[in-house]
This record gives C-alpha cells, sequence and structure tokens, in this order.
C-alpha cells in the first residue's frame, strides 16, 4: 500500500511539472503576437471561395509561427481562432485555415516538404497543401520544379507586382522565367554595431562616422584590432560576415556539375583565420547560445550583420509597451544601423502556391493582399518593423521620423534598406546554395580552430556535399 | 501433437512482426545496395540503376570507412573500459554479504537512472553544460584552472571523452546489475570454503569470482560491442550530426545517416550491409560462447 501511495504522489508530480512546462510555453509565445490590429474589412472577395466548389480547408506549410502572426494581425477578413497562438489557424471567409509548423533544424522542414508536395494532387481535399512558404537559400530547389505553381497561373499580373523590389522575384523565378512565389519582406542588410562600443573606441556613435570605420574590409579588420586592443570583438563569430561574402561572389556554387568556390568566399575564409588568430572574433555557430550572447545590453561585440527581421525577431524583445525588459541591448535601444562594407541580404519567407491546391482563389487572394495591399504592408512596417516589399512606401517610410526603430535608439534605418534591396544582384545563386554554405562554414570551423589545414578542411567540405548531392564533382 | 499446435497460434504475432518490420526490409536493404538510387537534392529522382559493387567500392576506396570504424571503436573502448571496472567492483561490493551494505536496493535503482533518459536528452544536457561559454568553462574560469574557455567540442580527445564519459554514465549502472546477477548465483560455499583455506579478498575475486563470472563477462562484453557498433544518438546531437572536430567523432551509423539527405538508397544500402556483416560475426561469436558455456 505504501508503494502504491508512492508511485501516485510520484504521477502526479510528473503530470504537474508537464501541465508547468505546456503553460510556460503558450504564454511566453503570447508576448510575441500581442497588440492583434483590429483587421481592415477588405475581405469580400474570398467569401464567395467556398461557394465555388473549391475546398473547405486551406492547409498551410511554414516552418514558425511569423506567416502566421502576419496573417492574424493582418490579412484583411481574416478571423484567427487564437489571438495569442497564431499557429491554431482561423477562418478566412467559409475557408478555414489551418497550419502545418515543421522545424527547420536537421532539414526537417524540407524533408517534410519533399514528402508531401509530389503527391499532393492525390492528397484527399481536405489535406492538400494549398499554400507553402519557402526560404532564400533553397528557393531554387522548389521553384525549379512542378511542385509550386506560377502565380500567374492564379491570375496575378505582373502589373500588379511592380512596386515589389526585383531581386526578390529573381530569387523565385524558374529556368523558364515564371515567377513562382510572391514575399512580403525584402531583406537587405546591414551592419549593426553597438552604440556604447563605437562611442569609446571610434568616438563616436553616428551613423556616418560609423561607415568610416567599416567602409570596406580593410578598414574593417583594422577596426576589429583597435576593438582587440580595448578588450572588444569585432563580431560574435566569423559566420556573422559569411553572407556578406557570400552574397557578392561572383560564381556559382556549381558550375557545370562541379564544386567551386568563388574568391569572394576564400576572402572571407583568409580574413577570418586572422581575425580568429588575433582573437578578434569566434568560431561558434550562428543562433547558438555563444552566438547570441552578444545581444546582451553589456556584451562585448562590436557587430552583427542582419536584415530588419533579424532586429525585431531575434536580437531581444523590443520595447513596445507589451514586452518584457529582457536585459537585451534590443530592448535597450542601444544598436546603430550603417551601410557596412558591402551590401548583402538575408532570408526572407516566400509564399508559393502549391501544385494540386484546391483553394485557388483563396491562395491568390492571401498573395495579393499579403504582398501587394500597400495599407497592409504599411502596418507590417508599423507594427513589426518589418522592411516590406512594396518600394514607394518603404521610400516614403524612409523619410518619415514616425517609422524610427526603437532598438537603434530612433534611428531610422529605412533608407539604407531602400538603397540595399535595389542594389542585391542574384546573378550567382543556384540550387545548391544551402547545403553548399552550410557545409563550408562547418568545415572552414575546423581550419579557424587549428584541427585542420586549409586543404583538409576544403577537402572535408567537397566530402560533405557530395553526401548530400552525389550528383556533383569536384 | 494436438497439445502443441497452440503454441504455433501464440508465435504468429511476432513472426508477423519480425517478417515486416525486419526480415523484409533487411531483404530490400540488400538489394538496394546494388543500386544507384538517390533523390537530387531531394525532390528529383535518380535511377534506380543497377551499379553492382560499385556502391561497396566506392565506401572502401575513400577509406573513410575505416576511419568512422575507427573512431566507432574508440570511443567504445573509452567508455567500456571505466564501465567494465566500476561494474565489477559495484557488483561485487553489493554481492558480498560480508560487507552488509546498507541500502543496496537504492543504489541499484539509482546507479540505474542515467539508463532512463533518453540519450538525446541525456546529449543536449551534456551540449549545454560543455558549450564554450556554457556552466563548466564559467565554473573553470572562475576557480582559476583555465584562463580562457576550453572548447570541449573542438579537440578530438575532449570530444571523444564526452561521448565515452556519457555512454559510461548511461550504461554502468545496467551492466552493474546483469554481474551482480551473475555473482549472486556463486555458491556460497565456495566462498566459505576459501575463506577456511586461507584466501584474501582478492584472491578470491580472481580466482574464484572471476572464472564462474565468465560467460556473463563474454555476454555483457559482446552485446556491449554491439551496442558500441551502433553509436549514434549520442556524439550526433553532441557535435550537432557533424562528427566534429574534423570527423574524429563520426560514428558508421552518423555516417550512414549522412546519405538521408539525399535519400541515397543505393550507398545507405551499401554501408548498412558492411554493418549486419560485423554485427553478424560478434553475434555468431556470442552464440558459441552460450552453447559451449551450456555443455
Amino acid at each position: 500500500m505504501k508503494k502504491r501511495i508512492i508511485s501516485i504522489v510520484l504521477a502526479g508530480m510528473m503530470a504537474a511539472s508537464l501541465a508547468a512546462c505546456g503553460g510556460s510555453g503558450a504564454s511566453s509565445s503570447g508576448g510575441a503576437a500581442s497588440g492583434g490590429a483590429a483587421s481592415g474589412s477588405t475581405g469580400a472577395a474570398t467569401t464567395e471561395a467556398a461557394d465555388s466548389g473549391e475546398g473547405k480547408v486551406l492547409n498551410i506549410q511554414c516552418w514558425n509561427d511569423e506567416f502566421a502572426r502576419r496573417m492574424s494581425d493582418h490579412m484583411p477578413g481574416y478571423e484567427a481562432a487564437d489571438k495569442d497562438d497564431a499557429t491554431k489557424g482561423g477562418k478566412l471567409g467559409d475557408v478555414e485555415v489551418r497550419f502545418t509548423v515543421t522545424p527547420s533544424t536537421d532539414n526537417a522542414y524540407q524533408n517534410n516538404l519533399d514528402a508531401v508536395l509530389p503527391e499532393n494532387a492525390d492528397a484527399p481535399a481536405d489535406e492538400k497543401v494549398d499554400l507553402f512558404l519557402i526560404e532564400a537559400d533553397y528557393a531554387l530547389k522548389y521553384v525549379n520544379t512542378p511542385v509550386a505553381l506560377p502565380v500567374a497561373d492564379l491570375g496575378i499580373t505582373e502589373d500588379e507586382l511592380a512596386n515589389q523590389y526585383q531581386y526578390t522575384k529573381d530569387i523565385v523565378t524558374d529556368a523558364d522565367g515564371n515567377l513562382k512565389g510572391l514575399t512580403w519582406q525584402g531583406c537587405p542588410g546591414v551592419l549593426i554595431y553597438n552604440r556604447d562600443i563605437a562611442k569609446e573606441v571610434l568616438g563616436s556613435d553616428d551613423p556616418e562616422e560609423v561607415q568610416k570605420a567599416v567602409a570596406d574590409w580593410d578598414t574593417f579588420n583594422k577596426t576589429a584590432a583597435a576593438l582587440k586592443e580595448k578588450g572588444y570583438r569585432i563580431t560574435s563569430t566569423v559566420n556573422d560576415s559569411y553572407r556578406v561574402f557570400s552574397n557578392n561572389v561572383s560564381s556559382p556554387w556549381v558550375v557545370d556539375g562541379k564544386i567551386n568556390v568563388d574568391d569572394s568566399i576564400k576572402a572571407w575564409v583568409d580574413m577570418s583565420k586572422a581575425q580568429v588568430d588575433a582573437g578578434e572574433t569566434g568560431t561558434a555557430d550562428l543562433w547558438s547560445d555563444d552566438w547570441s550572447k552578444g545581444f546582451a545590453k553589456d556584451a562585448d561585440v562590436f557587430c552583427y550583420f542582419g536584415p530588419a527581421w533579424l532586429i525585431n525577431f531575434s536580437m531581444g524583445n523590443v520595447d513596445d509597451g507589451n514586452n518584457e525588459d529582457d536585459g537585451s541591448r534590443t530592448f535597450a535601444g542601444g544598436w546603430g544601423a550603417t551601410v557596412g562594407p558591402q551590401g548583402f541580404y538575408w532570408g526572407g519567407t516566400w509564399i508559393c502556391a502549391a501544385a494540386g491546391t484546391d483553394n485557388p482563389t483563396a491562395v491568390a487572394e492571401i498573395m495579393r493582399q499579403m504582398t501587394t495591399n500597400e495599407q497592409v504592408l504599411t502596418d507590417i512596417v508599423k507594427m513589426d518593423n518589418d522592411f516590406v516589399n512594396n518600394k514607394p512606401a518603404m521610400e516614403a517610410a524612409a523619410t518619415d521620423d514616425s517609422f524610427a526603430f526603437k532598438p537603434l535608439g530612433g534611428q531610422n534605418p529605412l533608407g539604407m534598406f531602400c538603397e540595399g534591396a535595389d542594389k542585391i544582384s542574384l546573378a550567382n545563386t543556384c540550387e545548391y546554395d544551402q547545403g553548399c554554405n552550410e557545409s563550408f562554414q562547418l568545415a572552414m570551423k575546423e581550419y579557424f580552430e587549428g584541427n585542420a589545414t586549409y586543404e583538409e578542411a576544403l577537402q572535408s567540405f567537397y566530402k560533405s556535399v557530395t553526401e548530400k548531392y552525389p550528383e556533383l564533382e569536384y | 501433437m494436438r497439445h502443441n499446435r497452440w503454441g504455433y497460434y501464440f508465435l504468429i504475432p511476432f513472426f508477423l512482426v519480425f517478417i515486416i518490420f525486419q526480415l523484409i526490409p533487411l531483404g530490400t536493404t540488400i538489394y538496394n545496395s546494388f543500386f544507384e538510387h538517390y533523390f537530387r537534392n531531394g525532390l528529383t529522382e535518380v535511377g534506380p540503376n543497377f551499379v553492382g559493387l560499385a556502391n561497396y567500392r566506392t565506401l572502401f576506396s575513400s577509406g573513410d570507412i575505416g576511419q568512422y570504424f575507427k573512431n566507432t571503436m574508440i570511443m567504445w573502448v573509452m567508455g567500456f573500459v571505466p564501465q567494465i571496472i566500476v561494474s565489477l567492483l559495484l557488483a561485487a561490493w553489493f554481492s558480498d554479504p560480508s560487507l552488509r551494505l546498507r541500502g543496496r536496493k537504492f543504489f541499484q535503482s539509482v546507479i540505474y537512472m542515467p539508463n532512463l533518459i533518453m540519450a538525446s536528452a541525456f546529449a543536449m544536457l551534456f551540449f549545454a553544460l560543455f558549450a564554450d561559454t556554457g556552466p563548466i568553462n564559467t565554473m573553470l574560469l572562475q576557480i582559476g584552472i583555465f584562463r580562457a574557455p576550453y572548447k570541449f567540442l573542438s579537440h578530438t580527445f575532449s570530444a571523444r571523452a564526452l561521448v565515452a564519459g556519457m555512454n559510461f554514465l548511461m550504461w554502468f549502472g545496467n551492466t552493474t546489475i546483469l554481474l551482480l546477477a551473475g555473482m549472486l548465483g556463486i555458491d556460497q560455499t565456495l566462498y566459505e570454503a576459501a575463506e577456511v583455506d586461507g584466501a584474501n579478498a582478492t584472491q578470491i575475486f580472481f580466482r574464484i569470482t572471476l572464472p564462474i563470472l565468465r560467460p556473463i563477462l563474454l555476454y555483457v562484453v559482446i552485446t556491449s560491442l554491439i551496442g558500441g557498433l551502433q553509436l549514434f544518438d549520442v556524439p550526433q546531437i553532441l557535435t550537432n550530426g557533424q562528427g566534429g572536430p574534423n570527423r574524429t567523432t563520426m560514428t558508421l551509423i552518423m555516417y550512414l545517416n549522412k546519405h538521408l539527405y539525399s535519400k541515397n538508397y543505393g550507398m545507405g544500402g551499401a554501408l548498412s550491409v558492411i554493418l549486419f556483416i560485423i554485427t553478424g560475426i560478434l553475434s555468431i561469436i556470442i552464440f558459441r560462447i552460450n552453447t559451449r558455456s551450456q555443455q
């Protein structure tokens, strides 16, 4: 009897602790989604969808709650089922919207897409994928196959997209020139610097003055040495500057089936090795705890390279009256932004219509509203500090002081983003970019840490890429 | 004969499950290993084209498989040696009636507990503990042992030692219980006779306990070896799937997992067949030893 009582108590404790975990998870996601703006009332088109013999359920594949929150906060005519957890879906007219969240970790999101998309046409009506989200790094993988529908097939014309930045269209245009996805975001990047360190080491935290110290890679390296003397690191890790180099390559990763290391990538290796050896930066992976420790208010990291979403989505809570002070520099408003040595972009989420969708009208409606409706897009900038994919709206916002970013201490960086977005060139992308970039950074980490020579690290990079893509040679 | 038939009925579920989930996959794996069959970039299917032994040739000619086999074995030995020593010691103490240890049942349960945690959760825990700015480094810095944080996962020895250490922690309780069962089965009169003859504790352990324990000890070694060959979850999570530094903690199964990225059935199949042969040989050895000890 005694034993039984003990086991019941233990089981009770376990259940209680599990419940506690669930509770805290829900409340933490609630903070981010709060402040839901009242939706407009322009969603008349969608109500007809269900009557015209289209599907009753609209399935969206995604990897986090970002798009779900944008839908819940901004999509006209859309009613979220749960304001605190946007991924629970909602109703768009008579159509029920469901989100399937698969995390990107370990390629799980793409593995899931690879499994469901080719068979989508034969799936039961309520389970057909109608929309799926993709990232720039692997966009071509889906765009160059028939699993994504051209937006022209949905009735969206080029005129409607005239205000969008050209690069956001180039990324999702297939080999035959069909545009297959749309995005509400633009992701040009800037150099985000720590104002306190800038004042102490460079003598000023004015963006123009700071830009002089990071205008090209030579001055960037000199600044790194000056920072080191005062006990600061220029970047958190070598991988911070990687994208700036990899976006400015003059040849793609794969040329005629052979793996090719561009000069710009090699320049990153040389610079990074020197910086690591001098103790000016670290070798942690992006998104690791060691990387994000630099987000703290009193951290020793001078700068990060990133687009608007990095500032508002990843670097800490924004002080908007609803969020808690998490001790981050973002909350304190202590960052500054400047153009940096070279232009680059990072990320962005594209919406694609899945081949085999049974809700083409609703899908087209979502794509139109979320990526071309200027009112919706302006709301997104105001509420979420996103850089949106609409030239006139952004150019107007760039000169409007009410669009100042709180994390940047009231600086309005949109002008810099606008300039960057116009300059982004995507001539040298290929569908192997993601796999190659990931393998290259991991392989070079061994070189930076002194576990391998450059030649050995290069060999292990080739090995790792050919494991991922057996069709490639080196 | 009629009374025997029910036995066969009860065996049906096992054989059904065995055939569907083990025998058929085994057959298709061997079949696949002779084909070039993968998905280009995850989406476009290539093959299947019959290529004979080309997959095996690729595996052996690159020399990687030998390296990964070596890694696996080194990490197994690093974990198994302390494991068997500690387990023998604990089992000897627990089974020794003259020590009159209190709370034996309690300690038996406690040392088994690490095995109840999921290996991946355990690996995550160690990953966080031994991160460059993790608590272990912070502690060592504050005590003053290191002046800069030590990158545990960037050095071959420390990374392997972490994997081996975790395996040791997870499995020494299990081994202790197996050995303890064997020791408790030894006839007490043998010990008493030895004591009467004036043997000391060390002599009793090496001359009586160990020889009688031999079959169980061999069983432990071989099962641990087979388990060690399939070492995967701990190093996979701890090194983020990379087997770093420089693939010196990459095990055979982690290498197999690498071929999953492109759904490379051909190469994956060939690697599995090689693993199957190695494990098969080891199983035959244990089977031989078991039957011999019964005679």
